[in-house]
């Protein structure tokens, strides 16, 4: 059943795989890519606190905003650079999920999702009643000029395609390692041990609360960082990352791609954000008159995953035929 | 006979559900080194007694005392920490992880706690081996027949290196065959840990006991060595009565 040289080794090759594509993708598929190897990092955040813990977060566009947030009101106003507000950004993250966690984790099940999004609410809110900061909904563009940056003896321009690509690459390829790290490690057991059974669990004497306390921070953080990430690499911020829709997005990806599995997030939020894309013009063709947004795709999706495939694609394939895959 | 320190204490311990007193006023000792069975009627108590034991329940009066130290207030997983492992009474192994893993959280535990040393990988098959399920280690937990889940439970107890080990009614739904297992992996254990069995089975009671605790609508009926609860007559109108051919 356990295989870690398998393990590792297939891990690697996705991440050699995906560097790889930097250089044979068309422009186009390289900026689809890149933006979803990010959304693919706020899955991967959400898929430990959902997935592996098994606690249902209906709140995570905050942590994610949270990132966005810190990192471009950092650059645009305190003028830092893209490392520093990159920092600011997951920095954000952390303390708001240590502050939101404390109080949400009281509760569990239903009450926990409605807590989740309410905080999500408060702070989506808050992105809009700080319009003189944040511009609210209309956003704001970080200047280019602004987000080059040079970091170990390289200078890093980010809007520039190629660079853009591998900095996303490169931050998917690390979170993807903390991920395959953390579940096979004896912290992941326990999380894993607190999804299946809270109370067996705590008579095994462990703090419950304590971990999911821990783990709601390590999900904020990673979180956060795909949302600072994304400020900084596509130079936008505004209030709709804050919206209901990026908290449920990254439960679909995670429910598409697999929940508890360390590639889920990435098939899911690829596969998602290429049915979207071809699906929305597609639709466009077949029924000019209906005006059918991506988001009833996205609706439907969610519908067919559920029904059919409660695993997701990768969770079905483990059950099946791969029982060694983490 | 010698004053030996007690290793688990209660005072004036009471729980009630709703005008149900479950447990009342029972004052308990227990010695280390000690096997003692808990028996009585349905409802007599002996599960919301150990589980006040445990700390799933907070009680509503009365202290607990373990190893000389106030434990009432104490969480559940702190006491676990001290070396009170309870096994419970309907089977609650995780089902969906392998049987290594089950295991594996308890060791990996009572490591973090510095309570023993060595790779988790050889406490668990320690564990495993005292109760015969080493060859099962990688299958789901749930796959296995009922009668290895209660011993997988029971593994799992084992692993956590207890000082008390609370086993509520351990060989419920076990064969005859797997029952006279048990009875000898208890032998085992009892050279290591103290032992606080609730038991329905009196030929288990009978084998394993130093001493009996009778519980009945949540008091202590009486107290005492097998052959004196035997030959109460106050338990056998309560209790064992209704087993008479026992």
């Amino acid at each position: 059943m356990k295989r870690p040289l398998l393990v590792i080794l297939l891990h690697l090759a996705v991440i050699a795989l995906l560097l790889a594509a930097n250089y044979v993708l068309p422009a186009y598929h390289r900026d689809v890519l890149s933006r979803a190897l990010v959304l693919a990092v706020f899955a991967m955040g959400y898929n430990l606190l959902m997935g592996y813990t098994g606690l249902l977060s209906l709140g995570h566009a905050m942590y994610f905003a949270a990132g966005l947030y810190g990192a471009g009101m950092t650059m645009l106003h305190l003028g830092w650079s893209t490392p520093a507000a990159f920092g600011a950004g997951v920095a954000t993250g952390v303390v708001l999920a240590l502050v939101t966690g404390v109080l949400a984790l009281r509760t569990t099940g239903v009450a926990f999702m409605i807590v989740t999004m309410m905080f999500a609410q408060v702070f989506y809110l808050a992105t809009l009643y700080f319009s003189e900061w944040t511009r609210g909904d209309e956003g704001i563009v970080l200047p280019q000029p602004a987000r080059i940056f040079d970091m170990g003896g390289f200078h890093f321009d980010p809007t520039n395609a190629l660079t853009r690509y591998a900095i996303a690459a490169g931050l998917f390829s690390l979170v993807l390692l903390l991920t395959l790290a953390l579940a096979r490690s004896g912290f992941g057991r326990v999380m894993v041990a607190i999804r299946e059974n809270e109370e067996r669990t705590r008579m095994l004497g462990y703090n419950v609360f304590a971990r999911k306390l821990i783990v709601v921070m390590i999900s904020g953080a990673v979180s956060a960082a795909a949302g600072a990430a994304y400020a900084l690499l596509f130079g936008y911020v505004g209030s709709t990352f804050a919206s209901v829709q990026y908290s449920i997005l990254p439960l679909l990806w995670v429910l598409i791609g697999g929940a508890a599995t360390t590639l889920g997030p990435l098939i899911g939020t690829v596969a998602m954000t290429y049915l979207v894309d071809y699906s929305s013009s597609a639709l466009a063709r077949a029924l000019p008159d209906w005006n059918i947004s991506y988001l009833g795709v996205v609706g439907i999706a969610l519908i067919v995953v559920v029904l059919f495939f409660p695993k997701g694609i990768l969770g079905t394939i483990r059950e099946r035929w791969a029982k060694w895959l983490p | 006979m010698a004053a030996v320190k007690p290793l688990l204490v209660t005072r004036n311990l009471s729980r009630s559900f709703g005008g149900l007193k479950a447990v009342d006023m029972i004052d308990f000792s227990l010695d280390p080194g000690e096997v003692r069975a808990i028996i009585g009627p349905n409802g007599a108590g002996k599960t919301t007694f150990v589980s006040l034991v445990a700390g799933r329940i907070a009680p509503d009066t009365g202290v607990i005392g373990f190893d000389g130290r106030d434990i009432t207030r104490l969480p559940d997983y702190r006491r676990v920490r001290l070396g009170v492992a309870y096994t419970f009474q309907i089977t609650s192994v995780f089902a969906n992880l392998s049987v290594f893993d089950n295991v594996a959280l308890a060791v990996q535990r009572v490591h973090a706690d510095g309570r023993s040393v060595g790779a988790t990988a050889a406490g668990v098959k320690a564990a495993l081996d005292a109760v015969h399920l080493s060859e099962r280690s990688d299958m789901l937990a749930g796959e296995m027949a009922y009668g290895h889940q209660r011993l997988l439970e029971i593994a799992m107890g084992l692993a956590l290196r207890p000082r008390l080990l609370i086993l509520d009614e351990p060989t419920q739904g076990l064969s005859d065959g797997e029952i006279a297992g048990f009875i000898a992996l208890v032998k085992e254990l009892r050279k290591e840990t103290t032992i606080l069995l609730i038991e329905h089975n009196m030929n288990v009671v009978m084998k394993l006991a130093n001493r009996i605790t009778v519980l009945d609508a949540g008091k202590v009926l009486a107290e005492g060595t097998p052959r004196s609860i035997r030959m109460n007559e106050k338990v056998q109108r309560a209790y064992l009565g209704g087993v008479a051919h026992d």
